[in-house]
């Protein structure tokens, strides 16, 4: 081996290849090196100083930072070395919030394990802080600043991944933070749920919010019907809890586990994803033959969606109405159990077990209601539903399996393959295929684009179908795919959007990994699973057919379809209260007036309207009946200027026509109606 | 309730914002300046503002809101139409400046926490060194310098700020 390509590690010579780091040569080479920081899809950042090692006639330096060079000679864990990882993680714990016991991170939390690891015995350093407020107000996501190691994974994951930026660091020095911007709650930003960054955190300053004492709660409740639905990917995951091998778990245990917990019937998720299929191709068909051309985006990622709402709130006619398949199943099932149970669907209770934290934000939606009462009413995440069989104390590896409930728990191989990325779309052009051409697709092997790397196509064109068909997973690469879209480089007629890289299986419900290759062994578990499943197309499910026939008009797209599973939107604010008062009253019934000001509706005029109107308020005297307030974007940029007059929102206004509008509502002009 | 000069106040404020970004061609690296001009404009970095000034830069507002607080200058509560700078540098502080600043916490009532007076008139800041040694101890308030200030002189002044406003 020549000499130049090789570096010597702890006396050991080891070859390069092309790493761009010493710290990917050091773990090839077979030597444990701790990281807070270092997450190889991230950009480096070089804080937590974990990676230290002894580079020879250099000195110590961080190997997730430092290039590999030939000839180089490091050392990875001299005494020196290992008593400086040893303070790092003293001080570390210093201001730490050491109440190990109760947090949710318990058994993979980094910070523990280093500590143990490295022979922490005591910390002697004494607190310098007060103790910082948790956020606990987001549907999905708890956050304890006080268990933070300023790693900043979570920061760069979500600017760099996501493209969102709903945190990042504030303050400096000892009072860096890692916080939503003005310290608000996670809830009351543009935080779109998915959780990466409680995934990637080392330690419990992000965790998903868990909903097992209220599920407790209703299954001891003898009045209601407690019944629960398995997403695909949760499946594949749920073995890593219980150190079993992927292939081991069925959908039988996990049944058997859940009807031993007490959830009177347990259904599939996948069931609503069969479902999904066959309503979201005939829904894309519909467009097509209604001379609509634009791009349609799938729905079925709650992540994606609440980001289309924020980000593009301009794309919300695009994305398909489909509800998303755990709203299908809810809806479904709790109109067909109040039948055979005789009781209101308020007293049925479902839940989801969901690999996703961003579907506990998704059950609340208003949308996702019907008479008031939730379609869904609790989701768990894979981790949850592990630590509730531990807490039944079920010996999961033992139990034996049970079947899954009709009608929604019988699946197609098609609705399984909705666990990961290219799943959805591969489903849907299947059935189009079947359904137009009367044959099988020849084959669906989605490629990278080859301009734009950032997503995969398939374009398929044969006899009668004919799809231009995007794949994307993370929002970052989302965010580039629509921006194609608009400047016209690129055209699809069908997007498949994923907010998580890798699709559902690398979820941030599923079960905490720190193992890069963990997302591919759970596509394979799952599209193992797919194989054996008896079933392979939608529509040759039994139990879709006789639902389609008995709830959903008999065919997709039907009235009754569109009443119970498909769904509306919303356009959202990035951040709550940003409106600025001008004129506020505290007259008992005014009329209030929102003019936005946002940079293309400002462009177009709103500020001649802003101030035309505070003129006209001074001149009629109008100050006791108006409240006049600026808003920051009401996200409707093209139709702008945009001004909301009480309850009424108007697009394209001039003063003239809110003036109008004004002097109506105050009930000055119902003569000239 | 809002006056109408309020309004008013707050209109041309909100127009200054939009001038300062294309002063600055809307440019994120100019975030720095950008933020400098607002807080010149309104004496402090109010939050609609941030996040509108955000959004114009195609910025995540948590990452405006981190730029805001890393940097002292930055100011996200409301200050003082008199800004007093108290040098507690280490000339200053020798000279007496704790006392100083004892002075005006007592006649202002304000104290470690409490910054600003209540009716925004006066705003308390201690700096580390004007540059101004041979003056010892130091006080600037809002651009204009007072050197080898007294307790007595202190109250003094203030009570000429008030009068002034009164």
């Amino acid at each position: 081996m020549n000499k130049a390509e090789t570096i010597t590690i702890n006396g050991k010579v080891v070859p390069l290849e092309g790493e761009k780091n010493l710290l990917s040569v050091i773990r090839k080479a077979g030597v444990e090196m701790p990281t807070f920081c270092y997450h190889s899809e991230l950009s480096v950042y070089g804080a937590c100083r974990l990676c230290i090692v002894d580079i020879e006639g250099r000195g110590i330096d961080t190997s997730c930072s430092t290039p590999p060079r030939a000839g180089m000679s490091i050392k990875t864990h001299t005494p020196k070395l290992r008593k400086m990882r040893k303070t790092l993680i003293e001080l570390l714990l210093a201001n730490h919030d050491t109440s190990c016991t109760s947090c949710d991170k318990s058994s993979a939390c980094k910070l523990k394990d280093l500590a143990a690891d490295l022979g922490v015995k005591e910390i002697p350093f004494k607190k310098t802080r007060e103790p910082r407020k948790p956020d606990l107000l987001s549907p999905s996501l708890l956050r304890y600043p006080d268990k933070c190691v300023l790693c900043g994974d979570c920061v760069r994951y979500c600017n760099e991944i996501q493209g969102v930026g709903a945190i990042d660091f504030a303050y400096r020095g000892e009072d860096v933070v890692v916080t939503p911007a003005f310290n608000k709650s996670l809830a009351q930003v543009d935080c779109i749920n998915c959780g990466q960054c409680a995934a990637v955190c080392p330690t419990g300053a992000i965790v998903p919010r868990s909903e097992i004492d209220d599920v407790w709660s209703a299954l001891a409740d003898e009045s209601k019907t407690v019944v629960a639905q398995i997403a695909p990917a949760v499946r594949a995951a749920l073995g890593e809890m219980f150190n079993m091998p992927a292939s081991s778990v069925t959908l039988g245990k996990i049944m058997a586990a859940l009807k031993y917990i007490g959830f009177k019937e347990v259904y599939d998720t996948s069931f609503g994803a069969d479902l999904t299929v066959m309503e979201e191709t005939n829904e894309y068909l519909e467009r097509r033959r209604a001379g609509d051309n634009k791009t349609m985006f799938t729905s079925c990622c709650p992540g994606w969606v609440k980001y289309a709402e924020q980000f593009h709130p301009d794309l919300i006619p695009q994305l398909s109405s489909c509800m998303s398949p755990q709203g299908m199943v809810g809806s479904l099932s709790k109109k067909l159990l109040s039948q055979t149970e005789g009781k209101s669907e308020k007293d049925i209770v479902m839940v989801s077990i969901m690999p996703c934290t961003a579907k506990k934000f998704e059950k609340d939606r208003e949308e996702l209601s019907r008479d008031g009462s939730p379609l869904v009413d609790y989701v768990l995440t894979t981790q949850e539903l592990g630590k509730m069989i531990k807490e039944a104390g079920i010996v999961f590896e033992d139990i034996a399996p049970a079947a899954a409930d009709l009608p929604f728990g019988l699946y197609s191989e098609a609705g399984l393959g909705f666990g990961a990325t290219a799943g959805v779309s591969e489903a849907v052009a299947r059935y189009a295929s079947r359904a137009l051409n009367n044959q099988e697709l020849s084959s669906y092997e989605p490629v990278t684009n080859e301009d734009f790397p950032f997503w995969k196509e398939a374009i398929i064109d044969e006899d009668n179908v004919k799809i231009r068909i995007a794949v994307v997973a993370g929002l970052g690469n989302t965010e580039k795919l629509i921006e194609k879209i608009n400047a016209r480089e690129v055209s699809y007629d069908l997007v498949e959007v994923m907010a998580c890289p890798d699709g559902c299986v690398a979820g941030a419900g599923q079960p905490v990994s720190y193992d890069h290759g963990i997302a591919d062994k759970r596509k394979t578990a799952l599209k193992n699973a797919g194989k054996i499943t008896p079933i392979h197309c939608p529509e040759d499910n039994p139990y879709i057919q006789r639902i389609y026939e008995k709830m959903l008009g008999s065919k997709p797209g039907s009235h009754e379809a569109h009443e119970l599973v498909h769904t509306k939107y919303q356009s959202r604010k990035r951040i709550d209260n940003d409106s600025m008062e001008l004129a506020v009253t505290d007259h008992e019934a005014p009329v209030e007036i929102n003019v936005c000001v946002g940079t293309s509706c400002f462009l177009r005029g709103s500020q001649d309207i802003l101030s035309g109107m505070t003129a006209k308020i001074d001149q009629e005297g109008w100050k006791d009946r108006i409240n006049l307030k600026a808003t920051f974007c009401s996200e409707n940029c093209s139709h702008g200027p945009t001004v909301t007059v009480g309850e009424k929102k108007m697009h394209k206004t001039s003063l003239d026509s809110v003036v109008a509008e004004v002097e109506e509502q105050l009930g000055l002009v119902t003569s000239r109606k | 309730m809002a006056t109408p000069t309020m309004t008013a106040e707050k209109l041309h404020n909100f127009s200054k914002v939009c001038e300062i970004l294309d002063r600055f061609d809307r440019l994120p690296s100019k975030i720095i300046p950008i933020l400098q001009a607002v807080q010149e404009e309104y004496r402090y970095l109010p939050e609609e503002i941030l996040t509108f000034v955000a959004t114009s830069l195609g910025i995540s507002p948590a990452r405006v809101f981190g730029i805001a607080t890393f940097y002292s200058h930055f100011s996200l509560e409301p200050k003082g139409k008199y800004i007093i700078k108290v040098c507690d540098g280490t000339a200053c502080h020798v000279k007496g400046s704790s006392g100083l600043i004892e002075t005006i916490q007592r006649e202002l009532k304000l104290s470690e926490k409490e910054h600003t007076t209540p009716d925004l008139l006066f705003t308390l800041e201690t700096v580390s060194c004007l540059g101004a040694c041979g003056l010892a101890p130091a006080v600037v308030i809002n651009d204009k310098v007072y050197g080898q200030v007294s307790n007595k002189q202190m109250s003094e002044l203030i009570a000429e700020y008030k009068a002034m406003e009164a």
